[in-house]
């Protein structure tokens, strides 16, 4: 073992996706800053985003940013704070041209312009038609957008620290005072000091079986941060996707419906008519997931046996093979390396697929980290990105919107950080710096007998899926909380076989493990105290929204094997809640 | 199906450098990606393999490895692929060219320099504020293949010219120069020659295109490296005339 290196630097950033790379940019050229990734920064999950990123930029009809927040107030069931979501789409216009002069290549209309298309629940007027509001980079946005960050990140001269795992974080009271780190290459434990950190890991859709989620995307900031004491905000908010690879839940963008791909079912009957008269196949994401659900249920999808593998079929053909192989090119792709058909001739099997966290570390759109209901903030501690809860997508994101709130908020959290930074003395913690993980470190690696991870690891994801998935109930959820309890004391006493220190991805698997279980146990309570249905937490002993009872966030805070529950007000000052037909 | 995998192994001490090959055998379904095979033997019969992987569906470059001799990404690789052209016995070694430091982990140092010296970022005027360049299709077409790169390493693996010790920037380096270059955006050529227009830049490449073959994201990446040397011969006939 021996003694933990330890950095100091102004501003850390854990994490080198879309919002990571974004606030790196801003903050490196102001303050000192390492950016620390758990995989090379290219290798970060936004580049799997495919369809596109929203902005009213009116270039092929007319739009508004407000139209825009407004979608996205509605979208998200009201559970939205409307000033955040005007901030959203405000910048979002800005963000996107900062994009294109960075060098983003996004598709082009015809007089050379950003070109834009149809996405779901993205309206014009309040609700009354589809718009084209999302640019795209053929179905590669997300692999553009990481790569023009990064790009941009090499020529400042940003500092990375890659295959770095996060595995706690040094808080004194409210004040951040930085971070503990393993090195994945060696074993080592480090300590990063900083003025200021911001967490910036992504998702955690690992903790279901089937998702359109990254390996790596085991939720390690949140998890680190709530073992700390701070609280999560909304973590009964999952996404499902409607359209995953069927069997393997790889993400089919929602772009081939925007394109004008539609959802059949056995008896080749576009379904979306009965469940969203107005918006079809362009209906937000938790409407479209639950109408899958509901035709296969009732015997309504290709197999008609309800078994958990059946499903419906994405029809593309009328997109045409040259518009497919143009602004759909890896879409055609994986269904022509993972199930052997050609998108332009055959309807391609889905199935809805754990896709995107609403929830997360709660924040103000400046990245700042709540500590309490209260409207208390931790001094020096910064979210942005999907791990982050802002909140602009309230109980259902729409599409496009994850990317947009990468850009908007990273960008807005690096600035602030940076100030914050800029103006701040170094934090001096009390105490063994990583004594703790230290000593964590030294008994897991030192052979003792425990549970099989793996066997955990399939447990909770069998639960998650089957028991806090589309459609809950009040009976199963709380099956779920006692099981996921179950496999968290399990999983302390684990023992690992590999004790080697130099890229043991046995004990990486471990600690992922233990993050998305203690997210899963908030996510299972916070879901379980929710007695209503609202966007992708639907109920079936509550199915109707409750404003009166419910229109409220949720704040959970971990505490041992108890998850702590208060409520946060929600930003209503623009729009009255309304029924959300579609 | 059964598999029986042959996974080249390395310590990642510098004693006892001696390679070895692990043999598992999995159970698989037909449709499963080599990864997937991996991934359980990792966590049910070996747990000190060591390999990288995130996506899982052959977008982020982390998994490319030497599968039957070829380079691929593992999440892109069906099982049932290899089987029906090589038969149930697969060979996983990993990328050539770059340092083991465990098993199938390689050090993507060399290649990432490689990659930074060519200065791979739009270098052009300020944009005119709060607006967009305009591009057309046309335009933007002459660079689009080079901008699906992921960097996973598939093709600096595969290059004859590092695998024989010449001192080459690496295909994938001068794919990305090329993708700034050929953006009616940029400005940067006569930056990024510095990089490329010397003994150790483009030119020890010898056009023997196993690079375009490699890639996983069909990139042209042998007619990206031959424009671009076209391109600096041009510029310097020109130049020394001028």
């Amino acid at each position: 073992m021996g003694q933990l290196e330890v950095h100091a630097f102004d501003a850390l950033i854990v994490g080198a996706g879309g919002a990571g790379l974004y606030a790196a940019l801003r903050a490196s050229g102001r303050v000192r800053t390492a950016v620390l990734s758990k995989v090379h920064p290219l290798r970060s999950h936004t580049g799997a985003a495919q369809g596109g990123i929203g902005a009213a930029l009116g270039n092929v009809e007319e739009d508004k940013p407000e139209w825009h927040a407004f979608d996205t107030v509605k979208g998200g069931d009201y559970l939205v704070d409307q000033g955040a979501a005007v901030t959203l789409a405000e910048d979002a216009v800005r963000a996107v041209v900062e994009l294109e002069n960075w060098g983003l290549p996004f598709s082009r209309t015809s007089d050379g312009r950003i070109d834009q298309r149809r996405f779901g629940g993205h309206t014009r007027d309040f609700g009354q038609t589809p718009v084209r509001r999302s640019c795209y980079a053929g179905d590669r946005t997300g692999h553009m957008i990481l790569q023009t960050l990064y790009q941009q990140c090499l020529k400042n001269g940003v500092a990375f620290f890659s295959e770095f795992q996060v595995v706690d974080v040094l808080v004194e009271g409210a004040r951040c005072c930085g971070v503990v780190v393993l090195e994945i290459a060696t074993g080592r434990l480090h300590v990063f000091r900083a003025k200021a950190v911001l967490f910036a890991t992504g998702g955690f859709g690992r903790m279901f079986r089937v998702t359109s989620n990254a390996f790596a995307n085991t939720g390690d900031g949140p998890a680190v941060l709530a073992r700390r004491g701070v609280p999560l905000e909304d973590m009964e908010f999952f996404q499902f996707h409607p359209t995953g690879l069927r069997g393997l839940g790889i993400l089919i963008t929602e772009a081939v419906r925007g394109e004008g791909g539609v959802l059949l079912n056995r008896m080749n009957e576009r379904f979306m008519e009965k469940y969203s008269p107005r918006l079809l196949d362009l209906a937000p994401r938790d409407i479209v997931a639950r109408a899958i659900v509901t035709e296969l249920r009732a015997g309504r999808g290709v197999k008609g046996d309800g078994s958990a593998d059946d499903y419906v079929w994405l029809d593309a053909r009328a997109i045409g093979k040259e518009a497919l192989e143009a602004k759909l090119p890896d879409i055609s792709g994986f269904c022509r390396t993972y199930l052997g058909l050609d998108p332009a001739a055959d309807p391609i099997p889905v199935l809805p697929t754990a896709h995107y966290a609403m929830g997360g570390v709660p924040t103000d759109i400046d990245g700042r980290v709540r500590a309490d209901a209260a409207g208390g903030f931790y001094e020096g501690l910064y979210a942005a990105g999907e791990c982050a809860c802002v909140s602009v997508h309230g109980a259902n994101r729409l599409g496009t919107n994850s990317l947009v709130d990468l850009v908007v908020f990273g960008r807005r959290a690096g600035d602030h950080l940076a100030t914050f930074a800029a103006g701040a003395d170094l934090p001096e913690p009390h105490g063994e710096l990583g004594g703790e993980a230290q000593a964590w470190l030294e008994s897991i690696l030192s052979g003792r007998q425990g549970p099989h991870p793996a066997d955990l690891r399939d447990e909770m994801e069998r639960t998650m899926t089957e028991k806090v998935g589309v459609f809950r109930a009040g009976a199963e959820m709380a099956a779920a909380l006692e099981k996921i309890k179950e496999l968290r004391a399990a999983c302390h006493s684990v023992g690992l076989a590999d004790r080697g220190r130099a890229f043991n991805y046995e004990l990486l698997d471990l600690l992922e493990l233990g993050n998305l279980l203690d997210l899963a146990m908030v996510t299972a309570a916070s879901a379980l105290n929710r007695r209503e249905s609202r966007g992708a937490h639907a109920r079936e002993d509550y199915p109707e929204r409750d404003d009166a009872q419910w229109l409220k966030h949720t704040l959970a805070w971990l505490d041992g094997d108890q998850v702590i529950l208060d409520a946060l007000p929600v930003d209503l000052a623009r729009w009255a809640p309304a029924p959300r037909t579609y | 199906m059964r598999v029986i995998l042959l996974v080249r192994r390395r310590p990642p001490s510098p004693e006892g450098l001696e390679d070895e090959f692990g043999r598992y055998e999995v159970e698989v379904e037909s449709h499963e990606r080599l990864l997937d095979a991996l991934v359980r033997v990792s966590r049910r019969d070996d747990p000190t393999l060591a390999f990288r992987r995130s996506c899982g569906h052959g977008v982020c470059g982390s998994d490319a490895m030497v599968i039957n001799g070829r380079e691929r990404l593992a999440c892109k690789t069906l099982i049932r692929d290899l089987v029906d052209k090589d038969g149930d016995l697969v060979v996983v070694e990993p990328l050539r060219n770059l340092p083991v430091l465990k098993d199938l982990v390689v050090d993507q140092e060399d290649f990432l320099a490689a990659y930074r010296a060519v200065k791979p970022f739009l270098i052009a005027p300020e944009a005119e504020g709060g607006k967009e360049r305009p591009q057309t299709s046309r335009e933007r077409a002459a660079y689009e293949n080079a901008t699906n790169c992921i960097l996973c390493g598939s093709c600096y693996s595969a290059c004859l010219m590092l695998r024989a010790g010449k001192p080459f920037l690496g295909p994938a380096a001068v794919a990305q120069a090329f993708r700034f270059n050929e953006d009616s955006r940029d400005r940067g050529f006569e930056a990024r020659l510095e990089a490329l227009d010397k003994p150790k830049g483009i030119w020890p490449c010898e056009s023997k295109a196993e690079c375009t073959k490699a890639c996983p994201r069909g990139l042209q990446v042998a007619r990206q490296i031959n424009d671009t040397k076209r391109r600096i011969t041009r510029y310097k006939t020109l130049h020394e005339k001028a």
